[in-house]
């Protein structure tokens, strides 16, 4: 069986538990065996809508896991609860999405069996035959670079699959019934709590980096704090969000929450309009989900311009105020 | 307080990153190297923490002779001391790296008294296992909450912050406790001269430590296959404005 944690908020599945199912279906395929999920903790409606979920995506089984201590997430319960899972249950493998969650508690419960855990799998073979070996592709430097890796056959196989390796899809056609479900019970020691989340702050919605329609980015060519006001006046203009390079947040001109890249976010806007940014594989990395760039740069052979659709080529501190005119003088237009 | 911070030393690539002939590194005949920028952010942390608080800063790697540099780069900004695990350079996979990390812990711990606070980055930029920081707090007993984005430490204990969609987690952990934190959560100092001269005397202790490879193997690196687009270049300077307002009007953006 492979057994397949599933990521929710208060019993809410998150889009990570559908992608990691959705890659888990050609996992187990491989392997010739079942696919069964796991919603660990508390559901604010009872497990049944979550369950109902994983079984649209071909989860043939669930099993629940409760607890006092499960209240709400906290990695080194989640963790402990997933190693007394494989204890009882034996799966083959172990799958879980490779966000930043999933990534923590197969981390967590990888250290409490003492096995190996391999993260961000793109791609991932079992064994073949006995004494083979697990063989996968895995991600290295956000994307930027794969990694073929080996993992010893012996005991359950943990694994999690990159996130947005897939597009999450329920199965078709949909199962005619729910999957059975299981309550499975754990033993967590009380010292676990340690690490629940204690409070949640909400901040306010608005059009956040990730799913603007626009992103207008600025790197070092845009030159101060003050230099990024045409770049604001062209996201302002098209609904959209200014984003930046590390370069500009490493001098403090703009917060690190507007960094697209590696070690900041990944963007998915419409259009990327990037200005005075060279296209430095980290952050690469971040923009290529972009579905189409429009590079503004005074160097023809930057990387940003040759990666990208469209390219102007000139000074950022000219161009952007000319298109803005220009917008405006479209709009103007009876 | 007594922090630790772990930092790896990793090449840091520009356009492109090239990969060696046995494919089993990165090609940095013509590269510099950084530190991680998760961790870079966690020495800052652990600096401003012992600015506020009292205490001393203490930076491990585990890497060859030159991640020595990163350790330098550490105090140069205003660590005190650096504990360097020397490999011969090659890639160890997380449980090897983890076994060694926490038995160098160990020791220091056993000589100098326990860290209240050990900050690791919430993956390493290059190899990206997202897990040492968890292996070693496991062996060692201690609680780890990764993706932290703010800390504050309150009394005999630390709050903690995570971001999440829409907000953020908050964590309140006993010390002594472990944190796995990432860029963002403050902005790293640039070394000042005198920094930078106190670093060149910086004392490093040296470290022969090795539990033997894990059951995860690399076999090769290789980067992913990319489609090549067809730049359309619009034309030089404001004058290409209107084209450029052309492209956002076809996509519909305007
Ligand atoms: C492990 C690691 C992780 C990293 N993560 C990230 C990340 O998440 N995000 C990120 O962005 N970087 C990241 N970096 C840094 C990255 O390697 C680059 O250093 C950075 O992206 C460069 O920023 P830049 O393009 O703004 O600056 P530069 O590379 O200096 O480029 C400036 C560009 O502006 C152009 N220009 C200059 N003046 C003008 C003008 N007046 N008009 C138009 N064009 C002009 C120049 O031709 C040049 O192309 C990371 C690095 C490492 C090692
Ligand atoms: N070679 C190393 N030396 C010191 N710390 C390391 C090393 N490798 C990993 N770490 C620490 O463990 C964290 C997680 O690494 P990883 O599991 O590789 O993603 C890093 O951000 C570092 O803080």
């Amino acid at each position: 069986m492979l057994l397949v944690v599933l990521e929710h908020d208060r019993g809410t599945l998150g889009e990570p538990a559908r992608e990691a199912l959705t890659f888990g279906r050609t996992l187990a395929a491989k392997m010739g065996v079942e696919m069964h999920g796991a919603v660990i903790g508390a559901c604010a409606a009872g497990p049944g809508p979550a369950a109902e979920e994983a079984g649209a995506h071909g989860a043939a089984r669930v099993y629940t896991v409760e607890h006092g201590v499960l209240s709400d997430f906290g990695p080194e319960a989640w963790g402990e609860s997933i190693a007394q899972l494989v204890s009882v249950l034996g799966p083959r493998a172990v799958l879980a999405c490779g966000s930043e969650r999933g990534n923590e508690v197969m981390a967590q419960a990888a250290a409490r069996l003492d096995w190996p855990f391999v993260a961000n799998c793109t791609d991932i073979a079992p064994p073949a035959g006995t004494g083979g070996q697990w063989t996968m592709t895995r991600i290295q430097w956000g994307g930027s670079l794969l990694e073929d890796a080996t993992l010893a056959a012996a005991g359950t196989a943990l694994l999690t699959c990159g996130l947005h390796t897939v597009a999450s899809a329920p199965v078709e056609p949909a199962p005619a019934a729910p999957p059975e479900t299981q309550a499975v019970p754990v033993d967590l020691d009380a010292e676990l709590a340690r690490t629940v989340v204690k409070d949640r702050v909400v901040l306010e919605a608005g059009v956040t980096l990730p799913t603007a329609p626009v992103v207008v980015g600025g790197g070092r060519g845009v030159g101060s704090a003050e230099g990024f006001a045409p770049l604001e006046e062209l996201a302002g203009l098209l609904g959209g969000r200014v984003g930046c390079s590390r370069a500009v947040t490493n001098n403090g001109w703009r917060p690190h929450s507007d960094q697209v890249g590696q070690t900041g976010t990944r963007i998915a806007p419409e259009i990327y309009i990037a200005s005075g940014i060279s296209g430095a594989i980290q952050h690469w990395v971040g923009a290529m989900g972009s579905k189409h760039i429009l590079a503004i740069n005074i160097d023809p052979e930057a990387n940003m311009v040759v990666k990208a659709d469209w390219a102007v080529i000139g000074d950022l501190h000219q161009v952007i105020p000319a298109m803005n005119a220009e917008i405006r003088r479209r709009r103007d237009r009876p | 307080m007594r922090i630790l911070c772990c930092v790896k030393r990793v090449p840091a690539p520009g356009a492109k990153i090239n990969v060696t002939a046995d494919g089993l590194a990165v090609d940095a005949a013509h590269l510099g190297f950084t530190t991680s920028p998760h961790e870079e952010c966690g020495v800052e942390e652990a600096v401003q923490i012992a600015e506020r608080e009292g205490g001393e800063v203490t930076v491990l790697t585990l890497g060859p002779t030159e991640a020595a540099e990163q350790l330098r780069y550490a105090a140069s900004v205003g660590a005190h001391r650096g504990v360097l695990i020397q490999t011969d350079g090659s890639a160890w996979d997380p449980e090897r790296t983890a076994r060694a990390l926490t038995s160098a812990i160990q020791s220091l711990e056993a000589d100098g008294g326990v860290f209240d606070l050990i900050l690791f980055g919430n993956e390493s930029a290059d190899s990206g296992g997202f897990q040492v920081g968890v292996r070693v707090c496991h062996a060692l007993g201690r609680p780890i909450v990764n993706g932290i984005k703010g800390i504050e430490i309150e009394g005999s204990g630390v709050r903690a912050r995570r971001e999440i969609d829409g907000g953020f987690e908050v964590y309140e952990l006993d010390l002594p406790a472990a944190l796995g934190v990432k860029e963002g959560i403050n902005l790293p100092r640039y070394p000042t001269m005198r920094g930078r001269l106190a670093s060149k005397k910086l004392e490093i202790t040296t470290l022969e430590l090795d539990a033997g490879a894990g059951d995860q193997a690399l076999v090769r690196l290789h980067r992913p296959t990319e489609t090549v687009s067809q730049t359309v270049i619009l034309g030089d300077g404001p004058d290409a404005a209107p084209a450029a307002v052309d492209v956002l009007e076809e996509l519909g953006v305007l």
